[in-house]
Parts: C-alpha cells; sequence; structure tokens
C-alpha cells in the first residue's frame, strides 16, 4: 500500500468516450491507473463500469480517445496483434464466464492448452491455480454444479492461468453473500500481492472497495468525477462521494 | 424515403460477408481442431441421417403418386422415374435437406453461441487470446459445408428409392424399364451441380446460424430471438439462392 514515490503508469485513459446508440456510457473519460496497484471502480448500475472494464483489454473500442496499457496504444494493433496482446491480462467475469460445455479443469487448463504448454506443465499449472483459489478436488465438475461464489473462483482461476501482470475483475462478488463475498475479496487481495499484478476491480459493494483499493475512483456520468486513496476518499468534500459512501437516495448522484 | 426494411436488411447482409471473411482469414491459421470439427460433422451429419432419410422417402413417393397421374394422361407414365429422379437430384434433396439442416442445425448453433454471448463466454474467449471465429465458427462453418453434401447424396438414393416403391408397387410399373429411365438421361452433372447448391447451402446455414448467435444481444429473450432468426434468414436465403444457383448451373 506504499504509495509514496509514483510508480509508473500501467493503464492510461485519455478522452475516452463510448455511446451505445446515441446514449453517451462514457464521456472523455480519463484514468490512470499505477502499476503494482488494486484500483476499485465505484459507481452506480448501469454506469457503465463494464463498459470502461472492457475499454482497457481492448473488448470494446472506443468511439474517441486513446487506452495505453504498459505504453502501447491499444487502437494502433490490428485485432490479431491485439489477441496476443491480452495475454497480459486476467479477466474474471460478473458470473464467471465458464465454457459450460467444460469441466472446472479443462476451463482452467484452456489458456495454458492455447498457449501450447505441454501436458504436464498444463497439469501442474491447473493444480497449482486451483489451489491458490482454494478448490482442490473440484477439477472434475461442470460449471453448472457449482455454487456462485465457486464459479467466481474458477473465474479467477482461469484468468490468472498464464500469470498475468494485469487483472480485471468485474463485480467479481455482486449477489455473493456476506461471508463468500469477504472471501472473494482477501482472495482479489492474495491474488494480487501474491502475484505482484496491477488489479482493477469493478464494484458497488463499498466493504469490498475498502478492503480491495490502494485506490478508489468514482465513475458519475461517463466521467472519474473523485480518485484517491481510501482514507482520502472518504473524506473527499464532494457531494457524489459522499451520497455514494453514505448510500442516500436523493443528492446529485440520483438527480 | 428509404424503405423500413432497408436497413436490417443491409446489416444482416454486410454480418453475413463479415463472419464469411473472419471464417476464410482464420482457416488457415493454426491450432487446427480436428477434434471440434470431427464432432460439427456428427451432430450436423449422422444426427441429422433419420429426418433427412424419412423427408426424402416420402418426397420421391409423394413425386411419383403426383407424376404418375399426370403422366398418365398424356400417356407418357415410362417417364416418371426421370422426372423423379432429376428432380430429386437436382433440387428437391438440396433444397428440401438443406432446409431440414437449417432448423436443425443452424437453429442450435444460434442458440449455443448465443447463449456464449449473453454469458460472456464469448467475451472470455477473446480475453483468453483465442478468436472466437476461429474457435466456434471455423469447426461449424466447414463441417457443415463438407456434411451437407454427404447427406443429399444418401438423399437422392433414398429419394429414387421411394419414387420406385410407388410405381412399382403401388402402380405396377415394370421394374427394369422404370430404373432404366430413372438413369438413362441422368448425367454427372446433375448429381455435382445438386451437391455443389448442397455445399452453398451449408454455408449459408452455418454462417447465418453462428451470426445470428455471435450478434446476439438482451438475455434469454435475444437468444430466442437469434434462434428463430436464424432459420427464417437461412431458409430464405436458401430459396433465393437456389434460383441464382439453378440459373448459374444449368
Amino acid at each position: 500500500m506504499a504509495l509514496a514515490a509514483t510508480p509508473p503508469v500501467k493503464i492510461r485513459l485519455r478522452g475516452v468516450s463510448k455511446s451505445f446508440s446515441g446514449k453517451v456510457v462514457l464521456d472523455a473519460l480519463d484514468l490512470d491507473v499505477f502499476e503494482g496497484e488494486s484500483v476499485v471502480v465505484l459507481g452506480g448500475s448501469g454506469t457503465g463500469k463494464s463498459v470502461l472494464l472492457k475499454h482497457m483489454i481492448g473488448l470494446i473500442r472506443p468511439d474517441a480517445g486513446t487506452i495505453e496499457v504498459d505504453g502501447v496504444e491499444l487502437g494502433s494493433l490490428s485485432n490479431l496483434e491485439l489477441t496476443g496482446f491480452r495475454r497480459r491480462f486476467g479477466m474474471a467475469f460478473q458470473e464467471g464466464a465458464l465454457f459450460d460445455s467444460m469441466t472446472v479443469w479443462d476451463n482452467v487448463a484452456f489458456p495454458l492448452r492455447r498457449a501450447k504448454w505441454d501436458r504436464a506443465r498444463v497439469a501442474e499449472r491447473v493444480s497449482a491455480c486451483l489451489e491458490m483459489v482454494h478448490l482442490e478436488g473440484a477439477e472434475h465438475k461442470m460449471p453448472s454444479e457449482l455454487s456462485g461464489g465457486m464459479r467466481r473462483r474458477v473465474g479467477f482461476a482461469r484468468a490468472i492461468a498464464l500469470e498475468p501482470k494485469i487483472l480485471l475483475f468485474d463485480e467479481p462478488n455482486t449477489g455473493l453473500d456476506p461471508v463468500i463475498k469477504a472471501v472473494i475479496d482477501e482472495l482479489i487481495v492474495e491474488l494480487q500481492e501474491k502475484m505482484n499484478s496491477t488489479a482493477v476491480t469493478i464494484t458497488h459493494d463499498l466493504n469490498s472497495a475498502y478492503r480491495i483499493a490502494d485506490r478508489m475512483a468514482l465513475l458519475f456520468r461517463g466521467k472519474i468525477v473523485a480518485y484517491a486513496p481510501p482514507e482520502e476518499f472518504r473524506e473527499l468534500d464532494d457531494a457524489r462521494v459522499q451520497q455514494f459512501l453514505r448510500g442516500l437516495p436523493s443528492g446529485p448522484l440520483s438527480d | 424515403m428509404r424503405p423500413a426494411f432497408l436497413e436490417p436488411f443491409l446489416l444482416e447482409v454486410g454480418r453475413f460477408f463479415q463472419i464469411l471473411g473472419r471464417v476464410l482469414a482464420w482457416t488457415p491459421r493454426p491450432p487446427y481442431d480436428w477434434r471440434e470439427l470431427l464432432r460439427q460433422m456428427l451432430r450436423v451429419g449422422v444426427d441429422s441421417v433419420p429426418v433427412v432419410l424419412l423427408t426424402s422417402l416420402f418426397t420421391g413417393m409423394v413425386m411419383a403418386l403426383q407424376t404418375f397421374s399426370t403422366l398418365k394422361r398424356v400417356n407418357a407414365e415410362g417417364f416418371v422415374g426421370t422426372l423423379v429422379a432429376l428432380s430429386m437430384v437436382r433440387e428437391l434433396s438440396p433444397v428440401i435437406s438443406s432446409l431440414l439442416i437449417a432448423g436443425r442445425c443452424g437453429s442450435a448453433m444460434g442458440a449455443e453461441l448465443g447463449t456464449m454471448r449473453v454469458t460472456e463466454q464469448i467475451d472470455a474467449l477473446e480475453v483468453l487470446a483465442t478468436d472466437p471465429v476461429h474457435y466456434l465458427v471455423v469447426p461449424r462453418v466447414w463441417a457443415t459445408v463438407v456434411t451437407l453434401p454427404m447427406l443429399i447424396v444418401l438423399a437422392d438414393v433414398i429419394g429414387i428409392v421411394g419414387g420406385y416403391l410407388i410405381s412399382v408397387l403401388y402402380f405396377g410399373a415394370n421394374p427394369v424399364t422404370y430404373m432404366e429411365n430413372t438413369f438413362r438421361f441422368m448425367d454427372a452433372d446433375d448429381v455435382t451441380s445438386g451437391l455443389i447448391k448442397a455445399a452453398v447451402f451449408g454455408l449459408i446455414v452455418a454462417v447465418v446460424g453462428c451470426q445470428k448467435g455471435y450478434f446476439t444481444r438482451g438475455g434469454a429473450e435475444g437468444v430466442g430471438r437469434s434462434t428463430t432468426r436464424a432459420v427464417v434468414l437461412a431458409s430464405i436465403a436458401i430459396l433465393i439462392s437456389d434460383f441464382f444457383l439453378t440459373k448459374i448451373l444449368y
């Protein structure tokens, strides 16, 4: 959590805009994610948090603006180059997005096989990844047999298989009970620290955010309106931040 | 004034060629997923055999019933075999079987890829450095293009058998002359043109099915919509392209 000397920027978004059929979702958004930090992006439902995350990994291309990862502008990459570039990322999806035709083991092995690892190394790595998310013994289950929390943990295991330097978590604990939520949060911190990677997590859960974040950001009307370490974020003199933190029904966020 | 249907129509056509182009671009690139190709061929081919057999048997039988009574009026009932065989091989087998495959497999592709889209499995593929068109669409398209003509060969034979059964057993035609007339006027071109049609229809069914699935939006309802539209669109495209193919091939 040392934030003294500013580390280099890992992900840099500048003037990123995106609309879907006329509705503006991101509006000239700027954001810097520093290397080795864990950033949590907060925001109400439907404010475009997932859209923001998908921009970072090039799943969605912006209408305007630039996204740089490790100094490489994503817009300058062809689709094929982008496909390879994505090996730097691990992304965990909202509901896990496991391939439902494959067992847990095959899901985690998928990225390794695609990267042409040999059989023995794949087996070793899959076991290690499942151990990291505390799911030893579930190898041969199908995704449909898993609980929501387990599915997400398998999603994590799959995301970290290739030891990516950037981890993206899309609403990792939405819809889980408070205990499982805490377990998932702990896991995110653990994975990020163990792998010494940069992490961006999307959530609207404040407790989670405080547990995970080195820095917190608030997304509102397509812009990052506040961006600070948790202790500072809590004290920010911004009506929108305070309304979100206190969960008030009326205020600038709901007007 | 632009007619209201023009925009969605052009959108679908554009997407069709976008997917087709990506399939062609990705096909030569490794890794080659032979197991998935084989799996899809079994699904499109082997699993469709019973329904294709049943349909072409009855189509052949109906053709014989219809043409016999018509040709009898002009004292040409000897040519029933010729007419049944040529109609089956050139037209009815490829078109009817392809429509069935559109209903069986095109819809399944739309539903499968559609579900993968709305549950973010397609995004997950992309994130895992795997092009979804390469991984999902390429094997489905080639499996259908290769397998459908094989099914048509089967359908041709069974259709001719159906016509034979009705003519010989029901109308009492001479079995030897019937078989003679069946093959006397048939060229290899008649068969191959039917198979070319089948391959093109296979391409249409698979690309349209995958395209509707790939571009699915809006949850379970969206998947339902994609599934239905995959069948409707593929069927219309088959019937329209059949006209132009027939025009080109003869």
